[in-house]
């Protein structure tokens, strides 16, 4: 399977994308909206042209600005699904699908993508996941080398997303393709990809594993897009293993990190548990954040809780014994081991 | 006046003359306007280049234009004294009371109608469907006719059924411009100029052929509209070109 090999600079509105990236496997970038995703993609297949750099699949180069090559889209062999779709209105399911298929039968797509019944109903009266497996089955006809998914899921119900997360990350896993998807949510993301790059502004601030991210985030930006309790304070070096930090709202922490100066405490959701008494025992292997409850959500068979600046996700069990509900204090408990501290970004 | 009248002022050699002119030049002005319009309206529509606000001005500035001041500025630019008027005598050209001048008339007049049109149906076109179809491997030429042309067929359509009407009753650019000649430059509604004096019935004649003409248009261009199922059209007939 022939890598993906991306080394550009595109000049957008209000900064410089900048991106150097292999994609062998499955590449999803995440990143808040405006931060150039769909630019990125844009550039690999060739809609934009950037003013530096080389787009090379396996040995066949598509970009090289040095070299003055840049093929267009229709040479580049990509398989685009864009946020929207972007189905041709005026085609029906068939033909939408057969656009890029150079003549090859389609009916094993269409049975595939499971749209064999609707070859003929036209984009209008699709609901939002027949669309997005026309579009995906319009793709892959194309007989693509590289497959590039444009927030696949954002334009789905929550209801639809759940389950079309699912089979997409099948179907990514089936085609032994490079894959390169961008979203702005970093739970599709982990779902989704074998390596995951945090996109601000431009600039890729760390692309690892998405456990290396939940474990090692590189800045208080990634650590909070991957779904931290991110805590501003001051480090300075405590007795022993432990750093102490004091946070801006005047609590202390601990944490087994070392670090000086500004910092940025990470503790994820699930490593806090709450309790609704504390008894006064410093005990410096332990966080204890006093705070209102500022809200309870339910998700499935947990509870999310918000106490003071700190979410916890909590059983929903102990969420009814604890009776919590909003406005009463609780305690946001968390080991020092269970913390990360990081640069503020 | 009975029907039976008018009918037999059909085979009245200056109503004859007049349908044939008229039509013979509206056909050539038009299929110039489809042929020259449709691509600068495309560009128009999807490119950002400096000058094209002015450029946008200068394709609508007939529209605004009193019909007769627009045959005076043929006059100043293709006349025997206008501008280009040395060169093109240079070269043997002459378009003063030519048929070559009727359709300069109703091109330059009745043109603006179908480009503002075709900008507005090209920019409604959404640029991620046509990148779909780049993506898919057709070329530029290709996702046009494909993609491009078909999503903005009905919008195209308004844009010259109006043009359409408008150069058929194209008075006052041609008079001023290339005359009215009888057989040569003398259109419809030039012919029923002269003929409301001399043969009222022929005038009136002449007049219900362009009822009947403009009303079919109408009808016909209703019926493709509902037929193309892509999306309503009615917005796009007055949709502002931006």
């Amino acid at each position: 399977m022939a890598a993906l090999e991306t080394d550009f600079t595109l000049t957008l509105r209000t900064f410089a994308l900048e991106l150097a990236l292999d994609v062998e496997r499955t590449v999803a970038l995440v990143g808040p909206s405006g931060a150039g995703k769909s630019s990125v993609l844009r550039a690999v297949s060739g809609l934009v042209q950037p003013e530096r750099g080389r787009v090379a699949l396996g040995g066949e180069t598509w970009l090289d600005t040095e070299r003055g090559i840049s093929l267009p889209p229709e040479r580049r062999r990509v398989g685009l699904v864009f946020q929207e779709y972007a189905l041709f209105p005026h085609l029906n399911v068939r033909a939408n699908v057969a656009y890029g298929a150079d003549g090859r039968p389609v009916d094993g797509l269409l049975e595939r993508f499971r749209i064999a019944h609707l070859a003929q109903a036209h984009p209008r009266d699709l609901s939002g996941g027949e669309r997005q497996r026309v579009a995906l089955a319009r793709a892959l006809a194309r007989e693509p080398e590289v497959l590039l998914l444009d927030e696949p899921l954002s334009a789905l119900d929550a209801h639809t997303k759940t389950e079309v997360r699912g089979e997409l990350a099948e179907l990514l896993r089936e085609l032994e393709l490079p894959a390169l998807l961008v979203t702005h949510d970093y739970e599709d993301a982990a779902a989704l990809a074998d390596e995951v790059g945090v996109l601000v502004e431009g600039q890729l601030r760390q692309l690892g594993p998405p456990s290396e991210l939940v474990a090692r985030p590189r800045d208080g930006f990634v650590a909070a897009f991957t779904g931290a309790n991110l805590l501003r304070g001051r480090a300075r070096r405590g007795e022993g293993e432990l750093t102490a930090i004091r946070l801006e709202g005047g609590e202390e922490l601990w944490s087994t990190d070392e670090a000086d100066g500004e910092v940025g405490v990470v503790v994820y959701p699930w490593e806090v548990s709450v309790a609704r008494a504390h008894e006064g025992h410093p005990d410096s292997a332990l966080n204890v954040v006093r705070g209102e409850i500022g809200s309870v959500v339910e998700l499935a068979n947990r509870v999310r809780v918000r106490v003071g600046p700190v979410t916890a996700e909590v059983t929903a069990a102990s969420a009814q014994r604890l009776e919590l509900a909003r406005g009463g204090v609780a305690y946001a408990v968390f080991k020092a081991t269970g913390t990360r501290l990081v640069p503020l970004a | 006046m009975s029907p039976g009248r008018l009918v037999a002022q059909l085979s009245n050699p200056v109503v004859t003359d007049a349908l044939v002119v008229s039509l013979k030049t509206s056909a050539i002005a038009q299929a110039l306007v489809l042929l020259l319009g449709t691509p600068a309206a495309y560009l128009l529509a999807t490119r950002r280049f400096p000058g094209r606000s002015l450029a946008i001005v200068l394709v609508e500035l007939p529209l605004a234009l009193p019909p007769a001041v627009a045959g005076i500025g043929l006059l100043a630019a293709f006349g025997r004294l206008g501008l280009l008027g040395g060169t093109l005598n240079a070269l043997g050209v002459r378009l003063g009371l030519t048929q070559v001048a009727v359709v300069l008339a109703v091109a330059f007049v009745a043109g603006p109608f179908y480009l503002r049109q075709a900008i507005a149906a090209f920019e409604t076109v959404d640029p991620d469907v046509v990148g779909a179809s780049r993506t898919l491997g057709a070329g530029r030429g290709r996702t046009f006719f494909r993609v491009v042309l078909p999503l903005a067929r009905s919008g195209l359509a308004a844009g010259e059924a109006l043009a359409f009407a408008r150069g058929l009753g194209e008075f006052g650019a041609t008079i001023m411009f290339a005359g009215s000649l009888q057989g040569v430059t003398q259109t419809l509604p030039l012919a029923i100029y002269t003929e409301f004096d001399e043969n009222f019935t022929a005038a009136l004649a002449m007049s219900a052929v362009l009822v009947v003409v403009s009303a079919a248009l109408l009808v016909a261009l209703r019926l493709t509209l509902q037929w193309q199922p892509s999306r309503p059209t009615s917005r796009l007939l007055f949709a502002p070109s931006r």
